[in-house]
């Protein structure tokens, strides 16, 4: 069906589709309205979850473990400073190998208390054993999160999937989306280690030290299956549904001189300013990186790198240009912008590019020029 | 009639909604507590009407802080101050999500631990800053946004699981009744240790009731005894007037809930299930208040 | 591109009227986004929207700098916004119902939406329903089809007097 939804409206339509047993989620700003509309659902009877208004998001995840460890398929979604209370069962979800999957709804982290898009929250999530998805669109949040339960669910992964949509700009625009009949897309799940009264083992027990390590190897070697996984079914959703999107959205970049690399609505944006550069003659190129983790093999060999960071790691730099740099030996110039939903337009974008320095950071609206 | 002082603490013109009850309340709290008294305040409708940096709304130093900590971050302010042999009232001025969902560890563990502070609550009976989703302290039948067909559960009793601390000092009090909540709030501060008050906070988007109703709303909760004012000092519980007369004789729930539209279409059973609990409540209260249980 | 911003009060329906004019140019088989600018603002507060409608795909986030149009649902807010900022030379206002505010040169059409509004009482929690009949009066001006616009409110609202303001504000809409 075509219509237009936002992107929290496209995120809770692929959930009722999917029709997770098990539901638990805490409001926050600006991802509340997945929540809401959740529970109309679920009130209204489209959707047969078991829908758990828990008291925190420690409590979220907790309720989404304790579900998914019986075999349930589980959901949740959060944002900014419910993901980052929600942390060590974060960590718990990936290290007891349960497939949840989670939309976070990127915001700025206080003090001072702001609702707007960043990344850092996310960012800050970054080593705790989940894969994680950067939308752009509506469209994209809506198929991402169809695509997120598959990948999670898979045999060689088993791994949560967190998809990760920008607060307000994606959350709350309004959108074409074309929803699915989603056949047989997404089978029953069936999880190797649910819990079995018949079979009773330990979970998560005391593990010392000549055994711990394997068990975080085993997460490692998973992370690195799924990249295969991701693919295929990518693949499979194609060849369904007609849409792909790939580890990363590239953009005029066959023939680039310089590339922009960025996540999100930003990486959106930029194609314009890649429209308005080559009209000026200077080969430009977009590269909106989706998939975060697994980090994706980027080639940028013998190009100039411009990186948006809209996050940044304190004493260290922008997490994403850090991690260009060390993954595809670049020196990529750093461009901070964006944080706490400061505008960035197209235009801006095309500045950065065009003003690049590469091997400095520059923070937009601090640094002079920038 | 007790003396209110003339000087503001809570700047006209703020942004909360029209009708507020919530941002009367603080500004009577504020009055009782005067110029040497710090707001801890974790994420609430407040959060919003103190302003948008670089501007304040409020007139005393406001410690803005995550939505769970708030207890804990006033625990560690008061330990500072009474180090250092300062007086200064620490207040926490949280809703009723912050104190009796994601804020109740902390809220407990700060009244065990005899902090020297005063915790106030006011509650609206929802998430009001999200845009009203239910918390667990919204009654039963209530619509909220996460739970439009009406909530199923009932309203948390926070005020037995704080007495359950046995503070020096606890009190309910309600907008409406700005005098009784300045008195409560006056004497909570005379006393050290940790005090608690909860305060009914109508609030017309989230109730949906027209804004003008909104000091109505407040007398008429006290009256059908749907809200009871007590105080509870050292132990000893009194009701206050306006609640004993309301146990002699109750104006009908109908005409408290008539109005709301969050109560448009509730059952019958929710109905009897609010009375039912309103009556237990008031019959605890009374008993205790003579001191039989 | 046409660009569009639409000013109105929290809980007048300007992020209602922004999505409701994004689905009528979607159904007009164009491409359109919509969405609002939220401060921390309450009830009340002054609320801006914006409205992208495009052949082509829509890949702009940032807000609308240069509107072609600018749509006011509430004449107050003229008092403590300049709802001009930004209007492209050549740019248009719609505004609700007259008011003697220098419009700076600008091409300025009026209807009165409250008034078609109460006539159908069309009134949710006391207030005047606005964002109906102002995608009647978008249709009068070209910016989307009639067809869609009574398609676009029909599918977001079961009562037809929604369609019906809409109508009324398309006939009483003077170009
Ligand atoms: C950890 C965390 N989760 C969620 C939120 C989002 N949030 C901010 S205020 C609020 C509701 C507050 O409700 P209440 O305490 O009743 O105060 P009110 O807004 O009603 O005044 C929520 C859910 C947050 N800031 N932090
Ligand atoms: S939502 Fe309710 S409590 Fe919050 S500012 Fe508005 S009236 Fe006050
Ligand atoms: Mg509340």
């Amino acid at each position: 069906m075509l219509t237009i939804a936002t992107g929290n409206k496209a995120v809770a339509a692929a959930v009722k589709q999917v029709s997770p047993e098990v539901i638990a989620a805490y409001p926050i700003t600006p991802q509340t309205e997945i929540v809401e509309q959740i529970a109309e659902y679920v009130t209204n009877g489209e959707l047969k979850s078991q829908y758990i208004p828990v008291e925190s998001e420690h409590s979220a995840m907790a309720a989404c473990i304790g579900a998914s460890i019986t075999g349930a398929r589980t959901f949740t979604a959060t944002s900014s400073h419910g993901l980052l209370y929600m942390h060590e069962m974060v960590n718990w979800a990936a290290g007891g190998r349960l497939p949840i999957v989670m939309a976070n709804v990127n915001r700025a982290l206080g003090p001072g208390w702001n609702i707007w898009a960043e990344h850092t929250d996310s960012m800050q999530e970054r080593d705790t054993g989940w894969l994680q998805v950067y939308v752009s669109t509506v469209q994209e949040a809506y198929d991402t999160t169809l695509m997120a339960f598959r990948i999670a669910e898979h045999n060689d992964v088993l791994l949560p999937v967190m998809v990760n949509l920008d607060g307000f700009s994606l959350s709350h625009i309004n959108q074409s989306l074309e929803t699915v009949d989603l056949g047989d897309f997404i089978p029953p799940l069936r999880l190797p280690h649910a819990i079995d009264v018949k079979n009773p083992r330990g979970y998560g027990p005391l593990t010392g030290p000549e055994d711990y390590f394997k068990f975080r190897w085993d997460i490692e070697r998973s992370m690195r299956d799924s990249v295969k996984v991701i693919e295929s079914i990518e693949n499979e959703f194609f060849r369904r549904f007609g849409r792909s999107y790939g580890f990363t959205d590239d953009y005029q970049c066959e023939d680039a001189d310089v590339v922009v690399v960025s996540m999100g609505t930003l990486g959106k944006e930029a194609e314009v300013s890649i429209d308005l550069l080559r009209k000026e003659g200077i080969k430009a190129g977009s590269m909106r990186i989706r998939w975060l983790r697994p980090f994706p093999k980027l080639d940028l060999k013998g190009r100039d790198v411009v990186v948006i960071d809209r996050d940044y790691s304190f004493g260290y730099g922008g997490i994403l240009a850090e991690a260009v740099r060390s993954t595809c030996r670049a020196e990529p110039y750093s461009v901070i912008a964006g944080l706490g939903g400061q505008e960035v337009t197209y235009d801006d974008i095309a500045g950065f590019i065009r003003g690049r320095r590469p091997g400095e950071e520059s923070w937009f609206g601090v640094t002079p020029d920038v | 009639m007790t003396e209110i002082p003339k000087e503001e603490y809570l700047f006209k013109c703020t942004s909360a909604c029209a009708g507020c009850s919530s941002s009367l309340v603080l500004r009577y709290v504020l009055k009782a507590a005067g110029p040497d008294t710090v707001l801890v305040m974790p994420a609430c409708c407040t959060s919003v009407i103190q302003g948008i940096y670089p501007n304040t709304a409020m007139n005393v130093p406001v410690y803005n802080v995550a939505f769970a900590a708030a207890a804990a971050c006033a625990s560690g302010m008061s330990a500072a101050f009474r180090a250092a042999k300062k007086s200064t009232n620490v207040i926490v001025y949280a809703g009723d999500g912050g104190t009796v969902d994601i804020g109740i560890q902390a809220l407990s563990g700060a009244f065990e631990r005899r902090t020297d502070f005063l915790y106030i609550c006011y509650d609206n009976e929802a998430y009001g800053n999200t845009g009203m989703q239910r918390s667990g302290a919204t009654p039963t039948g209530a619509r909220t946004t996460t739970t439009p067909g009406g909530k199923p559960d009932t309203k948390k009793d926070i005020d037995r699981i704080v007495e359950a601390h046995d503070p020096p000092y606890m009190a309910t009090a309600c907008s409406a009744y700005p005098h009784d909540l300045f008195k409560k709030v006056t004497k909570a501060l005379s006393i050290r240790g940790p005090k608690f008050i909860h305060v009914l906070a109508p609030c017309p988007p989230g109730w949906r009731y027209p804004t003008e109703q909104t000091v109505e709303m407040g007398k008429l909760a006290v009256k059908t005894g749907m809200w009871v004012l007590f105080e509870r000092e050292y132990g000893k519980v009194t009701i206050n007037g306006p609640s004993r007369a309301a146990m002699i004789k109750p104006l009908p729930v109908e005409e408290y809930l008539g109005p709301q539209g969050r109560f448009k279409g509730i059952s019958r059973e929710a109905v009897d299930a609010l009375v039912s609990l309103a009556r237990r409540n008031a019959k605890r209260l009374s008993l205790e208040e003579e001191g039989v249980c | 591109m046409y660009e569009i911003r639409i000013h109105s009060r929290g809980g007048q329906g300007g992020v209602t009227a922004a999505k409701l004019l994004a689905l009528a140019a979607f159904r007009d088989h164009k491409y359109a986004t919509a969405f609002p600018f939220y401060g921390a603002e309450r009830r009340g507060a002054p609320v801006v929207s914006f409205v992208r409608i495009d052949e082509s795909p829509i890949r702009v986030y940032s807000q609308i700098k240069k509107p072609d149009l600018i749509v006011v649902l509430d004449n107050s807010i003229m008092d403590v916004v300049d709802v001009l900022h930004g209007l492209r030379p050549g740019g248009k206002v719609l505004l609700n119902g007259t008011l003697p505010h220098d419009m700076k040169g600008f091409q300025t059409l009026s209807v009165d939406l409250t008034t078609i509004a109460l006539r159908l009482n069309l009134v949710v929690a006391g207030s005047p329903i606005l964002n109906t009949p102002v995608i009647g009066a978008l249709a009068k001006m070209g910016i989307v089809s009639m067809d869609s616009a009574k398609s676009a409110i029909s599918e977001m609202f079961s009562d037809d007097r929604n369609v019906k303001a809409a109508e009324a504000a398309f006939q009483e809409l003077v170009l």
